[in-house]
């Protein structure tokens, strides 16, 4: 069951963001030139309506306390910002602004796999092991 | 403009998202699910591997419907070392960061995180912030 509704899940998201345009880097850095002439806002669309989506699942789940097949749920501790988040994020937003490719569109993508592509996956796995490794 | 595509995608985001926490109350984004793929023999890590199977898939269908954009075979000027750097940066910064664009944009800020909603405003005005230094540059 856990199985099939990861897949399913995956899948969903994958259509999601193929439809929403997502998946296309040139599109993702438009809605990051932010004051330039070629901005595009409708991206943040995309955003919005999957934080509502996600949002009404939230509380409804917090709200009994319990998951649809009855698994327990409570609240993960609220963290606090520390160097770490602000540290990772800049490093992260940078390499989204080069290309305009966050981790589930560069997956999406396989299905255009080319050599760029490649090496921005091997790469963004490497970097994860990274991390893992070295940070303590 | 109405921006039906966009609203539709993202509803389809959010339900993706949300199904591994209202079945089994799994709260992770991409980064999160991607890097646990790499350790498939614990349980998060092949609901990982699942879930990724699942995006890989879904662009594989999109493709076989011929659903695809005009634009998106638009090969940038970017070079395959620009692409390398990007993904290294990506992976690294979403682990450090524990998150990425659905780890703290749509979950984290789902469930109203003060941490997923700072996080989120720090990569966007990087991201813009690299956008047009490149364009300024180039």
């Amino acid at each position: 069951m856990k199985s099939l509704v990861s897949l399913v899940s995956g899948l969903i998201f994958a259509l999601g963001l193929s439809l929403s345009g997502m998946i296309r880097p040139e599109k993702v850095r438009a809605f990051l030139a932010f004051g330039r002439p070629e901005w595009d806002v409708s991206l943040a669309f995309v955003m919005v309506s999957a934080i509502i989506v996600y949002a009404i699942c939230y509380a409804l789940v917090k709200q009994k306390k319990r998951t649809l097949t009855g698994t327990a749920f409570s609240e993960p501790a609220a963290k606090s910002v520390d160097r770490r988040l602000v540290i990772g994020m800049v490093i992260f937003g940078i390499g989204w602004g080069l290309i305009g490719l966050c981790p589930g569109p560069a997956f999406v993508r396989i299905a255009w796999m080319d050599a760029p592509l490649a090496s921005f996956l091997v790469m963004m796995l490497i970097g994860f092991e990274i991390e893992k490794r070295i940070v303590p | 403009m109405t921006f039906t595509r966009e609203i539709a995608g993202g509803i389809l985001i959010g339900v993706g998202s949300a199904l591994p926490l209202l079945f089994h109350a799994r709260i992770k984004g991409i980064s999160g699910l991607a890097s646990s793929m790499l350790r498939p023999f614990t349980e998060v890590g092949r609901e990982g591997a699942l879930f990724i199977a699942g995006l890989v898939l879904g662009g594989f269908v999109w493709k076989y419907f011929g659903l695809t954009h005009p634009d998106l075979y638009l090969t940038q000027n970017t070079s395959v070392t620009t692409w390398a750097l990007a993904g290294l940066l990506v992976g690294f910064g979403t682990r450090l960061g524990g998150g990425c664009t659905s780890g703290h944009g749509i979950c984290g800020i789902g469930r109203f995180s003060k941490r997923s909603f700072v996080a989120t405003l720090i990569f966007m005005a990087s991201a813009v912030a690299t956008v047009l230094v490149g364009a300024a540059l180039s």
